[in-house]
């Protein structure tokens, strides 16, 4: 049996969010990942920002495909519905569970081999067409489950733990998503919570496709010197653009920071992203700039970070099919079967 | 008029069969539906087929009009009066002319004697003549080309000419700049007829009642209205012939029947996927959170959504797939009709699987089992088949009027609401409470503490936690196994029909063979060879199934594929001894006729200790 159940006891005095949760109410069953997994930290980082966002955890949809990251959604938000699908498909099924209720927060969660080799058909289409989601990849650049092969976001001439270099081209997914039309474009890192958990909360409020490709080092077979998605290597060569706070409607905006320095972006919710620029020259809300900002920085070897690229006036799937707003899966009988008055009329146009 | 030089011409009235040859891309298909719609105006029924290439443009394409006051419904054979248009197939096309028959042509461009036949009769109207004097555009000349021959046969086959008129006035209302050169293009041809050649010929069209309120319509049409009746909200396909227009047919119904009254917002999500695995899986995930949803495909599609069915089969998510069934294997034939998918759904995807397969004969109850699915899914948790074919879904048929008892109710099946879950009950997503192998499921979002699961394609255990253990495994596999003896009572029941006379042979049939087997019974019977028959609605098989085998002392499967995958089915899932079961195949891709059924069980008949009664009379 590998699936073990957390203790539901808990310190009487820990913290409580405005719905009356604490944290460990966001907590999933106790993760079977190795000690040490980039993977973990970033469950830590999911449940941490839904925990701040005050979401009912039952409202919360997550859905994974297969691999290590696809396991992570049993280890955070026990109390929503969990969807282990099939490997690389997540984005599909993720649709379809979005089309059918528009009310539930939709979190999909996937890996470098689940959305860049076999999935990446799926990854690019769910994003061109708008779904309203959070879509994670834990990017490790290694398959971990079956023992350390590469995957695609393996980058050219990065060796594997047995020493073997890559001789292919990497995929980069954020340049990808920025170009196949995401509305909300991040990087971060496994190591960074200060910077993740922001940029996870900012992704889920926002109206659209949103992608974070959050660097997580894998312990088991790519953390070493020759990988350049190791601890050492990402913490030595991460340039973020911005940091990052969410505010919510009700929060006070407090301007304390110079002026030039902070950039306040309101998402069609009402959330404002208040980005404190960390390179003058970076502007999140232009599309050309940002990937030829990514590019230049790639080629000179740094693993660019924070919030890239967002439209704040995003429209979803659901505003480009023109669906009622009643979900779906509610509505009854009168509101879908037509009845024998209308075939009447069908019969009579067939004769 | 040519008059055929040995004399024969056929005689015949209401009981025919006109083949139009035309090259695809011409516009014939519209004046060939409003030439077999009149024939149904007067009350006589036909039995049209489209038979078409994989191309857009410039191929060779036949549309067949079966007239038959009997109202039988498959195709007949043979070719009575051939309207050839086509000049890349004449020669094939004069050949196929029964003796004493009919060729129509364009007679503009003058064809050597070689080139006709001398047992027919031939007339020659000089249609691009006609239609480069009359119109100047390039496609006008085109398009009414195929009304001028509309209204030429109309007068050589005395046809009703107020009833095609009124049809151009339906056809082209709200267009009605159209109406008039349309009816000044059929009066053309008309005329022409009326004025050469001595109207009517040989075959003739008579007013009959044969008809009734009989409706008629493509069986991708129906079934597409079905889901409308069956409550679907979301589709995802990709496009594929010969389904595609099932899917186009949904959006079209979905526009008139599925809009919010108040906003004009849509009571639907149609998805064009990016290929049929993520419409598969759009689908799963929409049912999963309680969406009704279906797909719509054909073999090649099938064959690429099997990873996602064993997922579908085996965390049990409800699925509607209508699989519209081509020529295969491989690309196959894309624009003929086959009944060969049927082991690729039942055992669909890896490890032990076994689906819900539903049969629809003709398009009536290609809506009636589209409707169904959606409650069976519901229902059984589990993928539901609507196995079409070509035949079905993109040829129209002459059927009973579609019906629907507004009493009825969406059946949603298990599901534990937050009531039940507040109140305390237990909830267990793979757990038997009622011992028929379902299982209760919960919506996502149902509940703030209670009925969260995690779906997941791996073992797991009644109350849906991972594992690998044997006999949680062996327990899961056990209670699926029941579920599945549960859908036999649930799917719709196969039609057994007795023979005229006591027989100790039966026939087993399915799907659009249907159309045919009327008229191969009364053939068979005429040469005092008597069936039983059954005809089977549905996988898995009622036990009524295997009876009607074991009451038999032999039993014909007669099904339109190869291998005899139905046989196959039927030794395997009802342990019949495979030497009682006859094969007859049909996989040429045409549709199964009544002729090709009665030559061969006719011919299978020595072989068998079946006595035909006329002989077993002393």
């Amino acid at each position: 049996m590998t699936y073990l159940a957390k203790p539901r006891f808990h310190h009487p005095k820990l913290p409580t969010n405005a719905l009356g949760y604490t944290r460990r109410d966001y907590e999933g069953a106790v993760s079977t990942l190795c000690a040490g997994c980039g993977h973990d930290s970033i469950s830590a980082a999911i449940i941490q920002a839904c925990f701040e966002l005050d979401l009912p955890p039952h409202r919360i949809a997550k859905l994974s495909g297969i691999g290590c990251s696809s396991k992570t959604p049993t280890y955070f938000l026990g109390a929503s519905h969990g969807f282990n699908s099939v490997h690389g498909r997540m984005p599909s099924v993720l649709t379809g569970a979005n089309l059918a209720n528009r009310e539930l927060v939709y979190l999909g969660v996937s890996g470098d081999g689940d959305s860049a080799s076999i999935g990446l058909g799926q990854f690019a289409h769910s994003i061109r067409r708008g779904v309203n989601m959070l879509y994670i990849v834990e990017n490790n650049g290694v398959y971990g489950l079956t023992k350390g092969q590469f995957s695609a976001t393996a980058d050219r001439g990065s060796t594997s733990k047995r020493g073997v270099a890559n001789h292919d081209q990497p995929i980069d997914l954020v340049t990808m998503a920025i170009m196949l039309g995401a509305s909300f474009v991040a990087r971060s890192f496994s190591g960074d919570k200060a910077q993740l958990v922001p940029l996870i909360k900012a992704a889920i409020r926002h109206q659209g496709a949103a992608f974070i490709d959050c660097i997580s080092p894998c312990v088991a077979f790519n953390n070493h010197p020759g990988s350049t998605k190791s601890f050492d290597f990402v913490r030595a060569h991460n340039e973020a653009v911005n940091r990052l706070d969410v505010m919510v409607e009700r929060e006070p905006i407090v301007a304390d920071y110079a002026p030039g320095e902070v950039v306040d972006v309101m998402q069609h919710d009402g959330t404002v992203l208040r980005l404190r620029k960390l390179d003058a020259q970076y502007h999140p809300t232009d599309k050309r700039a940002a990937v030829a900002y990514l590019q230049e920085r790639d080629a000179a070897g740094e693993v660019v970070t924070g919030l890239l690229y967002v439209d704040p006036e995003a429209t979803d799937l659901h505003a480009n099919l023109d669906t009622v707003a009643t979900p779906l899966n509610a509505l009854d009988d009168a509101a879908l079967v037509p009845g024998q008055a209308a075939l009447d009329k069908v019969n009579a146009s067939l004769r | 008029m040519p008059q055929s030089l040995s004399g024969q011409t056929l005689a015949r009235t209401n009981d025919f069969v006109v083949k139009f040859a035309n090259v695809n891309g011409s516009g014939s298909a519209s004046a060939n539906l409003l030439f077999a719609r009149s024939i149904l105006r007067m009350g006589v029924p036909v039995v049209t087929r489209n038979i078409f290439p994989s191309n857009i443009q410039g191929l060779p394409t036949w549309y067949e009009v079966r007239v038959t006051e009997k109202g039988w419904r498959g195709a007949r054979g043979g070719v009575d009066l051939m309207v050839a248009m086509n000049p890349q197939t004449w020669d094939k096309d004069v050949k196929s002319i029964e003796p004493g028959g009919y060729l129509f042509y364009d007679s503009t461009k003058p064809m050597p004697p070689s080139k006709f036949r001398d047992d027919i009769t031939v007339i020659g109207v000089p249609l691009t003549g006609m239609c480069n004097a009359a119109y100047t555009d390039a496609r006008q000349r085109q398009l009414f080309k195929n009304i001028i021959y509309v209204g030429a046969l109309a007068a050589l086959l005395d046809m009703d000419a107020d009833a095609i008129e009124r049809l151009i006035g339906e056809q082209f209302k709200g267009k009605d700049k159209l109406i008039r050169p349309n009816i000044e293009a059929l009066h053309m041809g008309r005329d022409y007829a009326l004025e050469n050649f001595a109207c009517p010929i040989g075959l003739k069209v008579r007013k009959s009642d044969g008809v009734g309120d009989r409706i008629f319509v493509d069986g991708n049409n129906a079934a597409a209205l079905g889901c409308v009746y069956g409550g679907a909200t979301v589709a995802a396909w990709y496009p594929i012939t010969p389904s595609s227009s099932l899917a186009e047919a949904f959006q079209r119904h979905c526009a008139r029947y599925r809009n919010e009254p108040e906003t004009g917002k849509r009571r639907h999500a149609i998805i064009q996927a990016e290929d049929e695995l993520a419409s598969i899986g759009i689908v799963i995930g929409a049912a999963w959170n309680g969406a009704r949803a279906f797909t719509t495909t054909s073999g090649p599609g099938i064959s690429l959504m099997q990873e996602f069915l064993g997922l579908a089969y085996f965390a049990e998510i409800p699925a509607v797939l209508f699989d519209v069934q081509r020529g295969g294997p491989s690309t196959g034939m894309p624009t003929r009709t086959q009944q060969s998918d049927l082991l690729a759904c039942a055992y669909a995807s890896h490890g032990d699987t076994k689906h819900v397969l539903l049969l629809p004969e003709d398009p009536r109850e290609a809506f009636e089992m589209a409707a169904d699915a959606f409650d069976l899914a519901d229902r059984l948790q589990t993928p539901i088949f609507v196995m079409l074919d070509l035949d079905i879904g993109m040829n129209e048929w002459l059927c009973r009027p579609f019906a629907w008892d507004d009493r009825r109710r969406m059946d949603r099946g298990k599901v534990m609401t937050a009531a039940e879950l507040e109140a305390g009950r237990d909830f267990g997503r793979y757990l038997d409470v009622d011992g028929d192998g379902i299982p209760y499921r919960t919506y996502p979002g149902t509940h703030p503490t209670r009925g969260s699961y995690f779906t997941r394609g791996t073992t797991r255990d009644r109350y849906a936690r991972y594992s690998e253990e044997g006999p949680v495994y062996v327990d899961n596999m056990e209670r699926l196994a029941r579920k599945f003896e549960t859908a036999k009572r649930l799917v719709p029941a196969p039609v057994e029909r007795m023979a005229a006379e006591p027989t100790n042979a039966g026939l087993l049939y399915f799907g659009s063979t249907g159309a045919a087997m009327d008229e191969a019974l009364e053939t068979l019977a005429e040469r005092g060879i008597h069936l039983d028959t059954l005809r089977l609605r549905a996988f898995p098989f009622a036990d009524a199934v295997d009876d009607f085998v074991r009451r038999h002392e032999v039993v014909f499967v007669v099904e339109q594929n190869a291998n005899a995958q139905m046989r196959t089915l039927l030794v395997t899932e009802c342990g019949i001894d495979p030497a009682r079961l006859i094969s007859i195949r049909h996989y040429d891709g045409t549709p199964i006729t009544a002729r090709f059924i009665a030559g061969a069980v006719a011919a299978a008949i020595p072989g068998t200790n079946v006595v035909p009664l006329r002989k077993a009379v002393p």
